[in-house]
């Protein structure tokens, strides 16, 4: 008897985590079961498009496959579009599905994700009223896109942000409502997060920013209005929800796993029980480039690293997770990319030039460099990944020297050596 | 449908034959070509989708943009002066079919 082992690994989530880790597994030759479920009934797509150029006005229509459509078969990998798990039999070891079968694991990997969140205002539920998060929410704006004339946007976030860029490119008039006073408030320096400011009133969008919404006007059935709590309304032939997302927990958290904001994972990505993982948008885990507090991502560079390194865990390899962050977003003609993590509180030094559309953002704290924003500098996004990777410590004083240039900077400290 | 040649360092390349209009990136994911990963979608954002164009299509290729120039620094084996290119910002058509890349080890 193989007795559990022929059980194999099930992984919950055919997304951007559960995909790179099944390939993972099968490139590092495990050699048992690899299953992978997803309550959606598509083949597994990239999501970072769905907001860019899916919705472009020359677009293509389908969805870019994370993987050809015979790798999964090819590779021995099970996959299962239209099996969404409804609980964990952790006695049992075994996941129940809707359709009230069970599969049997003997590791099991929650790449679950995250959901949009819908503020809990009257009329957020109503036709009209679109999420940014799946493919079929990307289906339907861009049905609705080309007809629409005007369009609020609630939450000044990434994805809120390149919808409202691409809603630009067709014509129709967007207002974003957001209840901080700059957009992407919590994840962007001040510098940067005016500089888009900027850039999103010079592409004809309206920014309202310190404006909560406070409920969607109905028409017979249909949203045509937000309405923000300053009493203002905005006519609207189409809302978009952008206000954020929140990890998928509850199977984790109904199973008694422990949950603290996501499910809480250690250095080797396991949860509170040691024959379950999680990864990628759902999982929160131990930062070691901040102090090993709690983090949890959003990011495709988050998602696929901690599955392959949720791999290496499940093929025998005993190495805690210390993957730099970086992130990217493209609002219209604007290309941000983010090393490490923003907070606030950090010391900053700019390099290059705001008003020409192209400099950086270094964050600081404790005299260490914590992050590094740049907006149509891909050199300095490169060379801050290095510094991350390398572990360099660049101060401010360094980096506020005249002519200070991080890219030599970056390839001087890290050669080999 | 031109013919995209990709060299793996293994005895047989893989050929595919692209849909017109398809980066050199999106031909291979889509085919399963080994060893071309492209996280950000084609956007010159990640450089997981580095290859080594092969030279004698050097002259014929598109004109880097100072984003892929700039990010092939983030490259995951080394960067060579004249061969590195990102991927998804290749698609191949009149004078570039077949095209013929190698590979490299690591995208990571
Ligand atoms: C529109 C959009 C634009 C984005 N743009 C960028 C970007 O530019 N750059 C960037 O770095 N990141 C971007 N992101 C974020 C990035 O896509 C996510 O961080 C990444 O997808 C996380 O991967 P994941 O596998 O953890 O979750 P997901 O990719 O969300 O996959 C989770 C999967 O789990 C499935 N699932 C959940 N619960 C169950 C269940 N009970 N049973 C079965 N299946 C279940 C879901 O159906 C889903 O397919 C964007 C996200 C969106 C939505
Ligand atoms: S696919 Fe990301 S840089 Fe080419």
């Amino acid at each position: 008897m193989t007795g559990r082992s022929g059980a194999g690994t099930v992984i919950v989530g055919a997304g951007h985590a559960g995909v790179q880790l099944a390939d993972t597994l099968r490139t590092g030759g495990y050699p048992d079961r690899v299953v992978l479920l997803d309550a959606q009934d598509t083949a597994p797509y990239q999501r970072p498009p769905l907001s860019k150029e899916y919705l472009a006005p020359d677009g293509a229509p389908e969805p870019v496959p994370l993987r050809g459509e015979r790798f999964y078969s090819d590779h021995g990998i099970e996959l299962r579009p239209g099996a969404r798990v409804r609980a964990i039999d952790r006695a049992a070891r075994a996941v129940l599905l809707d359709d009230g079968t069970a599969v049997d694991y003997a590791t099991l990997v929650l790449a679950t994700g995250a959901e949009p969140r819908r503020p809990p205002v009257p009329g957020a539920t109503l036709p009209g009223v679109h999420g940014p998060v799946t493919l079929a929410d990307a289906r339907a704006l861009r049905a609705a896109l080309p007809g629409a004339r005007s369009a609020v946007v609630v939450g000044a976030g990434f994805i809120g942000l390149e919808f409202a860029a691409v809603a630009r490119a067709h014509g129709v008039e967007v207002t974003v409502l957001e209840a901080a006073e700059r957009p992407m408030a919590r994840v962007l320096s001040p510098t940067m997060s005016d500089y888009f400011a900027g850039a999103h009133t010079r592409m004809g969008t309206e920014l309202r920013m310190g404006e909560a919404l406070a409920s969607i006007e109905e028409d017979r059935g249909r949203a045509v209005a937000a309405v923000g709590a300053t009493g203002r309304r905005y006519p609207a032939d189409l809302v978009l929800m952008g206000v954020g997302v929140a990890p998928r927990v509850a199977l984790a958290r109904e199973a008694g796993l422990r949950v603290c904001d996501g499910v809480a994972v250690d250095t080797r990505l396991r949860t509170s029980d040691p024959s379950i993982l999680a990864i990628g948008d759902c999982a929160t885990f131990p930062a070691p480039w901040q102090g090993g507090e709690w983090v949890r991502l959003e990011s495709v560079q988050n998602a696929t690293d901690q599955a392959r390194h949720a791999a290496g865990t499940l093929l025998g390899v005993e190495e805690p997770y210390t993957e730099p962050p970086w992130f990217w977003s493209i609002q219209g003609e604007h290309r941000l990319q983010i090393a490490g993590v923003p907070r606030a509180g950090d010391e900053h030094v700019i390099l290059g030039d705001p008003e020409r559309g192209r400099f950086s953002v270094l964050g600081f704290r404790g005299g260490v460099l914590g992050a590094v924003e740049s907006v149509n500098r891909p050199a300095d996004h490169a060379a801050a990944r290095r510094v991350f990777r390398h572990g360099l410590s660049l101060t401010p004083e360094r980096a506020g020297e005249p002519g200070f240039d991080l890219k030599s900077y970056a390839a001087r400290a890290s050669v080999p050596g | 449908m031109p013919r995209i040649i990709y060299h793996n360092g293994t005895a047989e390349p893989n050929v595919v034959e692209a849909a017109d209009g398809t980066s050199v990136m999106r031909a291979a994911v889509a085919n399963d070509v080994p060893g071309i990963v492209g996280e950000c979608g084609g956007q010159a954002m990640c450089a997981t989708c580095h290859v080594y164009v092969r030279a004698e299509h050097l002259d014929l290729l598109p004109e880097m943009s100072e984003d892929e120039e700039e990010m092939l620094e983030c490259t995951a084996a080394p960067r060579d002066e004249k061969r590195s290119r990102l991927s998804c910002q290749i698609v191949p058509g009149p004078g570039l079919d077949p095209i013929e890349v190698d590979v490299p080890a690591d995208q990571i």
